[in-house]
């Protein structure tokens, strides 16, 4: 008895003879992948809901008559299941001739040849000749916006366009109208798709059906160079593919990965890339006159140090853009340390409170996929549908998974899940931690709650109090441990996190905005925007000098500009909001004369005759390597009290489409806001 | 079932009248509280009773807000089931059986006089505005075929003569008696019973 | 022949009125709640006893389907569904039973609900049977008067709810797990089994869903006996069954006999005989459109119930009886149920959405003579290909009428074909491939 009662039983299956340990609650394909027998399918895809409508996935059971749907069934201890038998075969044959009989013959036409799930099965399970003689069925296109190009007649209802926009964008906008031979998949009315995620339906669909506007009659898969890389249109880090054909980025496409962005990303993410292509900085300019004048290298950076020479270093600050690398933050850094002596560095365009004290002050500790587990979110003046597009879905997913409860102190309209708004003053945060407020007791009660911070509620004066007074009432109900962290603040740049980690802010035990103070004073006479487009001061007379990428704010008031590489460019080391450090690659490389951020501070140095102690990329590997390692280590705890401060929490409005220089460059982008504007001025009702 | 045509015309607004909202609550009331969606399909057919017997694109929004379901979903439903007219029909709206046991028994016959008194095609309107017809999938009554059905009514035991007789009093504005037009009576063998000769009430 | 007092719906054709009071001296709602008191099991062990099998077409015994519910009720409430989304081509007996007797039905449903534990009841009526459904209210609200339904109906201490439901025009509602769907408010597709409705049902809940017919004759089940049930017919095919017999017959009718009654009895003794005579006969429907049809030297001997219908290769279905006469095209009677089939298709999984329009075209061509021998193969082949690989039964009940077609009237449909019948006819045909064979051959 005991014996049996310790020798836990792992069910079995039999695969094609062979025996493979299953876990509870597998389906039958599932257990199929695991002895290695391949199930072709169409419908079927492992984070939407079983659909079980395209039949493809037909296997053989024993003492079933029929072959059964291996996607929809739940695999059982001592099941006998074959895929390769003539039956199964003869199946599969037949349910591919029905797919192809009304799937037009326009492969060579069709965006999708190459990479189209139909066309790599028809070459397993298709006839020679087609049987089908009857006329064709032809559906008329859709429009779904400027973003999904559609081709309905190639369409086979797998219906996975639809489960993705129902249960993982949350935005239940896609439908399958009429039925039978006639069924179309369609938007309510043809109106484009009101989600961030929705360009994920064009990876989503096995054929041609739903395809990539922008990308149409571009390129085909097998003509492009493919790099793994990391996106950089917010502090997510998304996984990405970027597809280049010569130096032009084509595309941009998600990479899976579990911890972030699970397979998808947003439609910033992947079609601003077209941003890359226009508004260029080519080569550096000088400003003469009132007027910007093209110039050389040699020339510029003579300038610049002449400049640079001829102020006190006091007087000099430097400005870290959104879209920066680790690389660009520590060689700006060192470049302003060793050859400037100045320590006016800043990476907050926004002015949000940080306390840079632990590493944990801002970073999104509970991390992305730590949301899953969680039981209780608390928003406070944040949207993560616009600031963080995927982390919102995860959220989403948790809802869906766990009917967690949500709460928002900021009105932030529809975030594609349901949540309670609690109010928008900071009095709220004040009635919480001291136990007056009905979601006190919830959030104590809770086993993995999550405070999400965004930087709404960190602006303004009563930032501090905010992030202070939750951090200290966290810690002091026993929630911020080594293995659940419910303190989280949500980042919205790329470069935010590496930035403090790299000491990239000019913070004292007073003042927390003492650079942007200096700034509103005109104590600085010249500053050095590192990428820095999404700026909020005065130019007056100021020396500005720019280098980036492209042609926009910063660019715009600049006096010297100097042209920098974007992040598909070279590589490069982001940390996201989690804390995470990846590594994008060089996909294409800089246009005209542009070059990569650190050479430019390496010549610089060398110009001025004080080099920065590297030379090539591995040594400022290196030496960042020794500052993340420094960082890690160095941390002091002090509690900080902040009286209340009553003040408003309301979400800033975001203009999502337009949040980087790349995106503003955009076409697609600008598009895609236009049209999200529209739906502004038109008032379009919310379903539900 | 190819596509339904949606009708170009369309009202600004619809709303339902105060005692369909009532009849819609009660509907509603028939199933758990928060499964207010499966209402759908009996909210559907109060509008189309409201609408004249149609379903305009407002209607879908009004129900779908009603219901606090995505207007896909009801755009979905209204498409799905045949019932449902997304393009005005006739006052008097006849549908004509024309599945397997209705054909037999001469439902074409039935057609025919259809396009000759109402129009030459299905969902037409008649000349005086009216009528329209429409072929239609078994209604359920094939022991008394050939059968149509108008409005809610269903006519049953139809020859030419009857036909004509039945459409013809539909263009003058009338409503004919339903039911079997030989008189039988229901679903019992015309020329007299064979069964349950002798049974009463006790 | 079945005799009067053994027939179960004694007001099938309204000789005797349908209201509640009539219903009741015919012997309706009679010791309703001393059944309900001998318990759950006793009346699911009667049910089970007497043999009786669905009557909505797949003849599942339904005593089994009953003990499937879970046996306590849970944290989830359970629901009774009755289909009466009567859509088979050839069926009209629910229809009957709606309007004439519907205590016996409500009357059913209690019992029913309370053997799975059930408090509420969703009656599913297809949305064509407007009137139907508001005689069926009517004597749902009879009943709530005289408390036969709500709070402890009729006295057994069960509180049962019945609501109406209505369709709207969607044959694949009939389809139980569609129909749930089409309940929750959504478009009728069959759902993925398993999980089955009895354990996964209704908003997620158990559900147990039964026809109309089914349901209707267990309060007499039980006020009879099972045995007095299952000495009618033969083993395992049990009781009575309302036959509806339309078509080329003299009397087409409803007429509730005796299970594995021979068909020719049937339609002579009943239905007034072939049209023409027996000899005229060309072919039989057995069990409504799904069903494969049976050739005239099957029926001589035939007899109508589950097994021996089987044997035959067909099926009882619905027993919805359509007689074929010589005088019709039977090309063109499967064409057009094949129509039938293209235009119900939910349209969710592949063979059942591509094939069932493919068949249609391929037999209205053989209808017309415009197809070629290899096509009746091919039709084989298509029907093949749609039969036993969709979600749910439809695809078979598509296949095999058009299948029972190619097992007997294959040589009709030779006759009509031919090697290369296009060339032949110089039609021209705007969609054929070839048509520059055509051209070469006119030129």
């Amino acid at each position: 008895m005991i014996n049996t009662y310790w020798r836990k039983t792992v069910p079995k299956i039999i695969i094609n003879n062979k025996e493979v340990e299953f876990e509870e609650g597998m389906t039958v394909l599932q257990a199929c992948e695991l002895a290695g027998a391949e199930i072709p399918r169409f419908c079927y895809h492992e984070r939407l809901s079983i659909a079980g409508n395209c039949r493809m996935c037909l296997v053989e059971m024993e003492n079933s008559p029929k072959p059964i749907a291996s996607c929809a069934m739940p695999a059982t201890n001592g099941m006998k299941i074959k895929t390769n038998t003539l039956f199964v075969d003869k199946a599969r044959k037949g349910v591919m001739e029905f797919l192809l009989a009304n799937h037009p013959l326009d492969c060579p036409v069709c965006d999708q040849g190459g990479e189209c799930d139909l066309q790599d099965q028809s070459l397993l399970y298709g006839f020679d000749h087609s049987r089908y003689t009857e006329n064709k069925r032809q559906v008329n296109e859709k429009y779904m916006g400027p973003l999904i190009k559609t081709e309905m007649t190639r369409c086979i209802h797998c219906t996975r366009c639809i489960r993705f926009a129902t249960e993982v964008a949350g935005i239940p906008e896609l439908g399958a109208i009429g039925r039978g031979e006639d069924m179309e998949i369609t938007t309510y009315l043809e109106k484009s798709m009101e989600s961030e995620l929705s360009a994920n339906v064009i990876d989503l669909c096995p054929v041609g059906a739903l395809t990539s506007k922008p990308y149409a009659f571009e390129s085909r898969p097998w003509d492009l160079k493919k790099t793994e890389t990391i996106d950089v249109m917010d502090a997510v880090g998304s996984n990405i593919r970027v597809d280049t054909y010569g130096w032009e980025v084509k595309r941009v496409l998600p990479r899976v990965n579990e911890d972030i962005n699970e397979e998808w990303i947003s439609d910033k993410t992947r079609y601003a890339c077209d941003g890359l292509l226009k508004q260029r900085l080519d080569t550096p300019y000088i400003r003469e006159n009132g007027r910007l004048r093209k110039s050389s290298w040699d020339q510029a950076l003579k300038l610049l140090i002449i400049k640079l020479k001829s102020f006190n270093p006091n007087e000099i600050a430097g400005l870290v853009g959104d879209l920066a690398d680790l690389e660009m933050i520590y060689s700006f850094k060192s470049f302003f340390e060793k050859c400037i002596g100045s320590t006016n560095l800043e990476c907050r365009q926004d002015r949000i409170y940080i306390n840079p004290q632990e590493r944990m002050n801002y970073i999104f500790n509970s991390t992305i996929s730590g949301i899953e587990d969680s039981d209780f979110i608390l928003l406070v003046g944040t949207n993560p549908r616009l600031e963080a597009t995927i982390l919102n879905a995860r959220i989403r997913k948790a809802y869906i998974k766990n009917k967690l409860k949500i709460y928002s102190i900021g009105d932030v309209g529809d975030l594609t899940y349901p949540y309670q708004n609690i109010g928008s003053n900071t009095s709220i945060i004040k009635e919480i931690v001291s136990g007056s407020h009905e979601i006190s007791n919830k959030i104590k009660k809770a086993k993995k709650p999550m405070i999400i911070i965004g930087d709404s509620a960190l602006y303004g004066k009563s930032g501090k109090y905010v992030f202070e007074t939750l951090k200290n009432f966290l810690s002091d109900n026993n929630f911020i441990k080594k293995n659940w962290n419910a303190l989280n603040i949500l980042t919205q740049q790329a470069s935010r996190v590496g930035a403090i980690d790299f000491g990239v802010y000019s913070v004292n035990e007073t003042e927390n905005f003492s650079f942007f103070n200096k700034v509103d004073n005109d104590d600085f006479k010249l500053i050095y925007l590192l990428g820095a487009d999404n700026i909020n001061f005065d130019k007056k007379n100021k020396f500005i000098v720019y280098q980036g990428s492209h042609g926009d704010k910063g660019a715009e008031i600049a006096d010297i500009i100097l042209p920098g590489a974007a992040y598909t460019e070279k590589n490069g080391l982001f940390v996201n909001l989690e804390g995470k450090l990846q590594s994008a690659y060089k996909a294409s490389y800089p246009p005209g004369d542009a070059r990569e951020d650190w050479i430019i501070f390496k010549d610089l140095a060398n110009m001025m005759k004080k080099p920065l102690g590297f030379n090539n990329i591995k040594h400022l590997r290196e030496s960042i390597n020794k500052q993340i390692q420094s960082k890690i280590k160095n941390g002091v705890k002090k509690n900080i009290e902040v009286d209340f401060i009553e003040e408003n929490i309301s979400v800033k409005p975001i203009d999502y489409y337009y949040t980087n220089s790349i995106a503003r460059s955009s076409k697609v982008m600008s598009e895609c806001r236009q049209i999200s504007k529209r739906f502004l001025f038109t008032g379009i009702e919310k379903a539900s | 079932m190819s596509i339904k045509k949606i009708s170009k015309i369309q009202p600004e607004s619809f709303e339902l009248s105060k005692d369909n909202l009532l009849e819609a609550e009660n509907e509603i009331k028939k199933y758990p509280n928060d499964r207010k969606a499966s209402a759908i399909l009996a909210l559907l057919f109060l509008v189309q009773k409201q609408n004249d017997n149609w379903l305009p694109l407002a209607a879908i929004k009004y129900v779908a807000k009603f219901l606090g379901v995505p207007y896909i979903q009801v755009y979905e439903v209204s498409t799905f089931y045949s019932m449902f007219n997304l393009s005005p029909v006739g006052k008097y709206f006849v549908q004509v059986c024309t599945t397997t046991p209705c054909m037999m028994k001469g439902s074409k016959k039935i057609l025919d006089i259809c396009k000759k008194y109402i129009s030459k095609n299905p969902h037409e309107l008649s000349e005086n505005k009216l009528c329209s017809w429409t072929e239609v999938e078994c209604l359920g009554a094939c022991v008394n075929a050939p059968m149509m059905q108008i409005n809610q009514d269903y006519f049953e035991d139809l020859d030419e003569n009857s036909t004509e007789e039945i459409i013809q009093t539909l263009l003058e504005d009338k409503l004919p008696k339903p039911g079997s037009a030989k008189n039988r009576k229901n679903t019992a063998p015309e020329k007299g019973k064979t069964t349950l000769l002798e049974v009463k009430n006790a | 022949m079945l005799k009067d007092e053994d027939r179960i719906f004694k007001n099938l054709y309204n000789d005797l009125g349908w209201d509640i009071d009539s219903a009741i001296t015919r012997g309706d709602w009679l010791q309703t709640k001393d059944h309900i008191s001998k318990g759950k099991d006793w009346i699911i062990k009667e049910i089970k006893d007497s043999e009786l099998r669905g009557r909505g077409g797949a003849g599942f015994p339904t005593g089994l389907k009953l003990s499937f519910a879970p046996k306590e009720l849970g944290s989830r409430p359970h629901y009774l569904v009755i289909n009466a989304d009567e859509s088979e081509p050839g069926t009209c007996k629910d229809r009957d039973i709606l309007r004439f007797e519907p205590q016996k039905l409500i009357e059913g449903c209690l019992i029913t609900s309370y053997s799975i534990s059930a408090h509420t009841c969703y009656i599913y009526i297809r949305g064509e049977y407007l009137r139907e459904g508001q005689r069926l209210q009517e004597a749902i609200n009879q009943s709530y008067q005289k408390n036969f339904l709500g709070k402890n109906a009729c006295g057994s201490g069960w509180d049962l709810d019945i609501h109406l439901h209505y369709g709207a025009g969607a044959y694949i509602c009939g389809e139980e797990t569609a129909l749930l769907e089409s309940l929750e408010g959504k478009k009728g597709l069959p759902r993925l089994k398993p999980p089955f409705p009895a354990l996964v049902g209704l908003y997620g809940c158990p559900t147990i869903v039964n026809n109309v017919e089914t349901v209707a004759v267990i309060p007499t089940i039980l006020r009879k006996g099972a045995k007095w049930f299952s000495s009618l017919g033969k083993p395992k095919n049990t009781g009575t069954k309302i036959f509806c017999i339309s078509g080329d017959v003299n009397n087409p009718c409803n007429v509730e006999e005796e299970m594995s009654i021979p068909l020719k009895d049937l339609i002579e003794k009943h239905a007034g005989g072939v049209v023409g005579g027996w000899n005229n006969l060309q072919a039989v429907i057995p069990g409504g459109s799904s069903m494969p049809l049976l050739p005239k030297s099957v029926c001589e001997t035939i007899e109508m119930d589950f097994d021996s219908l089987i044997k035959a290769k067909s099926g009882l279905g619905t027993a919805g009886v359509i007689v074929i006469n010589k005088d019709q095209d039977i090309i063109r009677c499967i064409a057009r149920i094949a129509k039938f089939y293209k235009h119900e298709s939910c349209g969710q999984c592949t063979p059942c959405r591509e094939g069932c329009g493919w068949m249609w075209r391929m037999l209205e061509r053989m209808a017309e003579g415009e197809a070629t021998y290899k096509e009746i193969e091919l039709l084989y082949d298509v029907t093949k290909q749609i039969e036993g690989h969709t979600i749910c039964a439809f695809g078979e009940g598509a296949a095999w009428p058009v299948q029972g077609l190619l097992r007997h009237f294959k040589k009709e449909i030779e006759k009509r074909s031919h090697e290369e019948p296009l060339i032949k006819k110089k039609s021209n045909i705007p969609y054929l491939i070839d048509q520059h064979l055509l051209e070469k051959d006119s030129a």
